[in-house]
């Protein structure tokens, strides 16, 4: 178990090297640089150029050096110092927007996939164990809807139903008492008791597919001829079911986790720009629209980043759940 | 749950047309069609039969783990698991009752035919092995373990604490049916119904599993109902045989005389097919010319009739058999069979 972790945790290193690369080589595909555009964009309106100041950014971020080095002076930075460089747009270092945005994003990503979890599991273990009664065609009704509803839709109808019945308006995850607030207790509360729209809008097609995954994966372990045997040996049919499809049918959920985690995050990015969350799809979109190389590169690294950290998570929880990946059987 | 006085208080378990019918979208499937025998205590009956003759789902029957869309229909299964003659009727319960739940484990255990299939993937051999244990014995999780290990060095098998905490698929085929063994056995059962539990093993292992389910009966006295397709395994270890071909018994009688003395034209097909009553184990029934029908297209008559050497128009093909007792304790399904009292007096 040991030497299959560190291989994994080795395995990641490379990638997330092959990760940092593309994500640099994607902030450099815009034609000029980052000084070229502020000088257009600072000549346009008027104002002077300081060279002077110029001069300083383009040594520290080497741009008349060759790529190489670029890209050295970037990840050092990063890697070393924490430093992701300058966001052109909000003319602030790059980390200090990243981690405020990126935490939030993970609160919310987090807190929809415990959501989508704890519908999906017992709606879809109960669709399969009663296979075409009235409650599984309910469900699956339920969740196709569900999956087709585009999530702006969702989110409009439930900020208006906020709005109108609740009386509160549905945008943001924070009071704008709270908005520049410390941390505390009372705006914990304050954006739990708002958090709930985005995650039921960014949550709905999540569990209508994971309701479908898990009922097929239960469909596939039910009929086994070991549930039999378990039954032959006294057990009832719902503890033989709970302790053994349910265990096997378990995997290929786990190892969705790898791609869910930036999916929630990147994969919501409408969703946030319509109920104006402060996570970090908007702002991607934002720089990515503004030509922010350093802030849209340093978003697109960090989401894939996420991914590698996410499929290094389910790996484990695989190898931690299957005896067979674990011993390197299978997989 | 209704006591029924056996007719014979010497039979553990009594069979009377029993039918498991699966309704699918293309019709129903009548697998078992009216299957009857009886097993005496501490006795070995083998099922035999070709493939498609509904031996497995006859066996599941008797275990009340029929599978949707099969459902058992008619008949009764009659178990007796005391000698004062009262037996209960496991066709009237339901598959998941209590009742029944308290029957299988500790009162009948099964072997499944693909030991492979029959272990979960995810959990040790211990794991399940210690459910037989406890539905037996409500034992502390030590004793528990013990009792496991020890049921897995009873079976042959070798470092049973360390193959405890392994997988199943760790285990060599023959390990794990012994394993398979060991977790019916690890209950005590009355009944050991093993279906074709030596047909995925090679002969050298095959003989030392059968060697092994014959050495436990006569150390426990348990009655074992044993299915396969292979006579060289029923010379070597039943008491009386029942031969099955679609859904029915065709014909059940003790082994000599199902080897000698056949009745049913199926029986001597079979017997014919197999090269030598003395062959070694493994060998499969082929050689029966045609193949068995699909239940769908059961023939009419005598099910048998369009593969029968004995055939006879008009007559087969016309009238399905009853069962004819031959002799006290043997009977076949044959139109051309005359009861023993009736020929004796003509
Ligand atoms: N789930 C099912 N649905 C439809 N038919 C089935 C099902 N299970 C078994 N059968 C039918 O029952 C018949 C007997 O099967 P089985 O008892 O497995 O035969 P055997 O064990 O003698 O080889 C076969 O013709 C098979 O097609
Ligand atoms: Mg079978």
């Amino acid at each position: 178990m040991l030497r299959y972790i560190i291989r994994r945790v080795l395995w990641a290193i490379p990638i997330l090297i092959g990760v940092s690369i593309v994500s640099f080589f994607i902030i450099q595909l815009p034609p000029g640089n980052y000084l070229t555009a502020l000088m257009a964009s600072m000549r346009a309106t008027g104002e002077s150029v300081d060279m002077s100041q110029l001069q300083t950014l383009s040594e520290r971020y080497g741009l008349d050096e060759p790529m190489i080095v670029q890209y050295w002076k970037w990840i050092s930075g990063i890697v070393l110092r924490g430093d992701f460089g300058q966001s052109f747009l909000y003319t602030r270092p790059v980390s200090d927007l990243l981690w405020e945005r990126l935490g939030l994003t993970f609160i919310l990503a987090f807190t929809s996939m415990i959501f989508v979890w704890l519908i999906a599991f017992p709606i879809g273990v109960y669709s399969a164990v009663r296979k075409y009664s009235i409650g599984d065609y309910v469900m699956t009704f339920v969740g196709f809807i569900g999956l087709a509803t585009p999530n702006f839709l969702i989110a409009l109808i439930l900020m208006y139903v906020s709005f109108t019945v609740f009386g509160q308006s549905a945008g943001g995850l924070f009071s704008p008492q709270y908005l520049d607030a410390p941390w505390s207790w009372a705006k914990f509360a304050d954006m739990m008791s708002k958090i709930w729209i985005p995650v039921v809008v960014i949550g709905t097609a999540g569990t209508a597919a994971l309701i479908r995954i898990m009922r097929a994966n239960m469909l596939d372990e039910l009929p086994k001829t070991y549930v039999d045997a378990a039954r032959a040996r006294g057990l009832s049919g719902a503890h033989a079911v709970t302790k053994y499809p349910l265990r096997v049918a378990l995997n290929p959920f786990v190892s969705r986790i790898g791609w869910e985690l930036p999916e929630l995050i990147s994969g919501a990015t409408i969703t946030a720009i319509v109920l104006s969350l402060p996570t970090t799809g908007p702002l991607l979109l934002e720089a990515l629209l503004a030509q922010d190389m350093y802030l849209a590169g340093s978003f697109i690294m960090m989401l894939s980043v996420l991914t590698v950290i996410g499929t290094l998570i389910s790996d484990l929880l695989l190898a931690w759940l299957d005896p067979r990946i674990r011993q390197g059987v299978v997989g | 749950m209704r006591q029924i006085p056996m007719r014979e208080p010497d039979t553990l378990l009594e069979v009377r047309d029993l039918a498991t019918h699966f309704f699918t979208d293309e019709g129903v499937v009548r697998a078992v069609d009216g299957a009857s025998f009886d097993i005496p205590r501490g006795k070995t009956l083998c099922i035999v039969g070709e493939s498609g003759s509904g031996k497995s789902v006859m066996a599941r029957a008797v275990m009340g783990l029929t599978r949707a869309p099969g459902r058992v229909v008619g008949g009764s299964v009659l178990w007796c698991p005391d000698q004062d003659g009262q037996a209960t009727d496991l066709a009237t319960l339901h598959g998941n009752s209590r009742a029944y739940r308290a029957i299988r484990g500790p009162e009948i255990g099964m072997i499944f035919q693909e030991p492979m299939a029959a272990l979960s993937p995810v959990h040790t051999i211990g794991t399940q092995l210690a459910e037989s244990v406890r539905s037996r014995h409500a034992v502390s999780k030590r004793e528990t373990r013990e009792r496991g290990i020890e049921a897995l060095a009873r079976v042959g098998i070798p470092e049973p604490a360390a193959r405890y905490d392994q997988y199943g698929f760790e285990l060599s085929g023959g390990m794990r049916q012994r394993a398979m063994i060991a977790m019916a056995l690890a209950a005590e059962p009355k009944l050991l119904i093993a279906d074709e539990p030596t047909t995925a093993l090679d002969v050298t292992t095959q003989a030392g599993i059968l060697d092994l389910i014959l050495d436990l009966q006569s150390e426990t006295g348990m009655t074992v109902m044993f299915i396969t397709h292979d006579l060289g395994v029923v010379a070597e270890i039943a008491d009386s045989v029942a031969v099955m071909y679609l859904g029915r018994v065709v014909e059940h009688a003790d082994v000599d005389t199902a080897f000698h003395a056949p009745a049913h034209p199926y029986t001597e097909a079979l017997l014919r097919a197999l090269p030598s009553i003395h062959a070694k184990t493994g060998e499969r029934l082929a050689a029966i010319p045609g193949m068995v029908p699909h239940p769908f297209a059961r023939p009419a008559g005598c099910a048998f009739h369009p593969r029968c050497h004995r055939f006879r128009p008009g007559l087969c093909e016309t009238r399905e058999p009853e069962n004819v007792p031959v002799a006290p304790g043997h009977g076949a399904r044959c139109l051309l069979l005359k009861p023993a009292r009736k020929a004796a007096a003509e």
